[in-house]
């Protein structure tokens, strides 16, 4: 659509502008200051230049979080995506099991975030849940509290049972924007099921996947709740994913310059990442545009 | 992730080319009917666990392992229903949700149609600058929002938590709204101001019930995540404000956890999320693709 140059649009904006300056800018300011400070308590503060920065970039234990992280985002996004995909293309098109699909599979969706820790927590529990009961009665030695192995794999098929769903619907409505004329013209050239997919339904869904993936990866690498209940960050620290550690360090340890400091640099990694995926977005979108 | 990704060709059949799409649909071999039930089932089973432990007394889910109830009992959310400090919790989830979602959307509203309708110095950058608050992990806010919260006197309130939470629903909402807009033609915005429509007028009664169903998802989606979101209102709430998700920690006591009690109150949240979700069921797969299908 041309858009017309009009720069009183402005006023449009100035209450988004007047609220996010206020519920964004002020605290993040809030954590520059304590990035760039130091303290021996008494509220008495004075300044430390870069010296946290310095001090995070080579501490181990950042290093060891990200990478977990980094870990982490990347399992779930090469099990959710794909998995999401399959599930959107075996979805029934229409009528009312499109709707029951719809609405049973959004509801994970909507369970507040430590109910679906307590859910994988109690459901992997050995004694008094299916998942654990069930594990340990075909002999496997299930426990996710002691072993950093279960731990990672209990939060993988959590993750993976709480967010497919958003992959899937995305799929699915990129999906149903396909007109019959295409799958026709397929059918007369005698396409494949692959060529099918790989040539009208994959390119078609590119727009809709590059907004899953963008929020799956956002979302992924802020993660807290989650794995939090479940497994506390443990066993060790094999599940103290960055937001886990940042919590730790900034409300439990009260380090305010150095958790800033790392604030400020998981922030960053997260918006160069997000910026990406967000041009390859737009890219798309004006090529679909065309 | 071939492992995952071959079975798309194999597993469908070609049913959907060698046949027009309603006569595939009749004779469609069961194999993805059989795909979504397992799907369905791997949802539903841990949620099903937990309605099951909720309708259990703690003798029975310790005692005995079993898939179903056997003494089938309410008393579980008897207690959470009759306990003020239990059921206010809901209640202020609710209330400050609601507040949320109101506020997000009156102020979205005007800022996506400027985005949608008009361009101006700097729209593109102020655009991703407002999705960067989407991707702020909450985590790095906790702290400046408690102290910028308890400083205005605002902790422990419900519009603290509804300001909060503003930090990422606003921007989904004006994300949303965007793309919802733009599939709006341009012309019915002339012929208004043709036909004497002020600005106001026309946005109130011929703009917004054209985006409706646009709306209705982004209240839909804003909904959901300050229903979901924990960490943001736990911190700034400690007693009139507390959210139910926080209050469930209580379970936990000096005689171990209180097990059916925690599953009912679980149980118990997942509920509106369920009833939002069915009256916007036709809505939600355009929705969730952010109005941009």
């Amino acid at each position: 659509m041309n858009k017309t140059v009009n720069q009183k649009a402005w006023f449009l904006i100035l209450p988004v502008l007047i609220l996010v300056a206020f519920s964004a800018v002020i605290p993040l300011m809030t954590v520059v200051n304590y990035s760039v400070q130091d303290t021996f308590g008494n509220n008495q503060f004075f300044w430390a230049g870069l010296d946290w920065f310095r001090d995070m970039l080579h501490s181990d234990r950042m290093w060891n979080a990200l990478s977990r992280q980094l870990m982490f985002s990347g399992i779930i996004l090469a099990i959710e995506i794909p998995l999401g995909i399959y599930v959107a293309l075996n979805m029934p098109k229409s009528g009312f099991w499109s709707s029951f699909c719809l609405v049973l599979m959004s509801l994970p969706l909507l369970i507040p975030w430590n109910v679906v820790g307590t859910i994988w927590q109690i459901f992997g529990r050995v004694d008094i849940g299916l998942l654990g009961y069930t594990l340990d009665a075909l002999g496997i030695d299930y426990n996710y509290t002691q072993n950093s192995f279960h731990a990672w794999v209990t939060v993988i098929v959590m993750d993976v049972w709480h967010w497919t769903s958003l992959v899937a619907l995305l799929a699915f409505a990129g999906l149903r924007s396909i007109p019959d004329a295409y799958y026709q013209a397929a059918k007369i050239d005698q396409a494949s099921r692959w060529a099918v997919f790989r040539y009208i339904e994959l390119p078609k869904m590119a727009g809709v996947l590059m907004i899953a993936i963008l929020l799956r990866f956002m979302d992924s690498f802020m993660i807290y709740t989650e794995p939090f209940v479940v497994t506390g960050g443990g066993p060790g620290n094999a599940t103290t994913f960055l937001s886990i550690d940042l919590v730790k360090m900034a409300l439990g340890q009260f380090d305010l310059g150095p958790a800033a400091a790392f604030s400020l640099m998981y922030f960053l990694v997260i918006l160069v990442i997000s910026w990406v995926f967000y041009t390859v977005m737009t890219t798309l979108d004006k090529r679909e545009g065309n | 992730m071939a492992d995952v990704a071959t079975p798309v060709v194999a597993g469908d059949g070609d049913m959907t080319i060698e046949k027009p799409r309603r006569a595939a649909r009749r004779y469609r071999p069961s194999g993805s009917a059989i795909v979504m039930a397992l799907y369905l089932l791997f949802l539903m089973l841990p949620i099903y666990w937990l309605l099951n432990m909720s309708l259990k007394t703690n003798n029975e889910i310790l005692g005995s392992f079993s898939l179903w109830p056997r003494d089938l009992t309410l008393a579980n959310y008897a207690k959470i229903l009759t306990d003020a400090s239990w059921y206010m919790g809901y209640v202020n989830s609710l209330i400050y949700v609601v507040m949320n979602t109101a506020i997000s959307l009156a102020v979205a509203l005007p800022a996506a149609y400027a985005f949608s309708r008009y361009s101006f110095m700097g729209d593109k950058h102020l655009f991703f600058w407002l999705l960067t608050n989407r991707m702020a992990p909450p985590a790095v806010f906790a702290l400046p929002f408690f102290q910028l919260y308890s400083s205005i006197g605002l902790f422990d309130t419900h519009i603290a938590v509804a300001l909060a939470h503003c930090l990422f629903n606003v921007p989904l909402a004006v994300w949303i709204l965007e793309g919802f807009m733009r599939g709006v033609p341009k012309e019915i915005d002339e012929t208004a101001y043709i036909d004497g429509y002020s600005f106001p007028a026309f946005f109130v009664k011929i703009f917004t019930p054209l985006i409706a169903s646009g709306i209705g998802v982004a209240a839909f989606f804003c909904f959901m995540f300050s229903w979901v979101e924990l960490l943001l209102s736990r911190t700034l709430t400690s007693v009139d404000a507390k959210p139910i998700a926080a209050t469930m920690t209580r379970t936990v006591g000096a005689a171990g956890v209180d097990w059916g009690v925690l599953a009912a109150a679980g149980v118990l949240t997942i509920l509106p999320g369920a009833l939002v979700i069915y009256f916007v069921r036709n809505y939600i797969a355009k929705g969730f693709a952010l109005g941009r299908v």
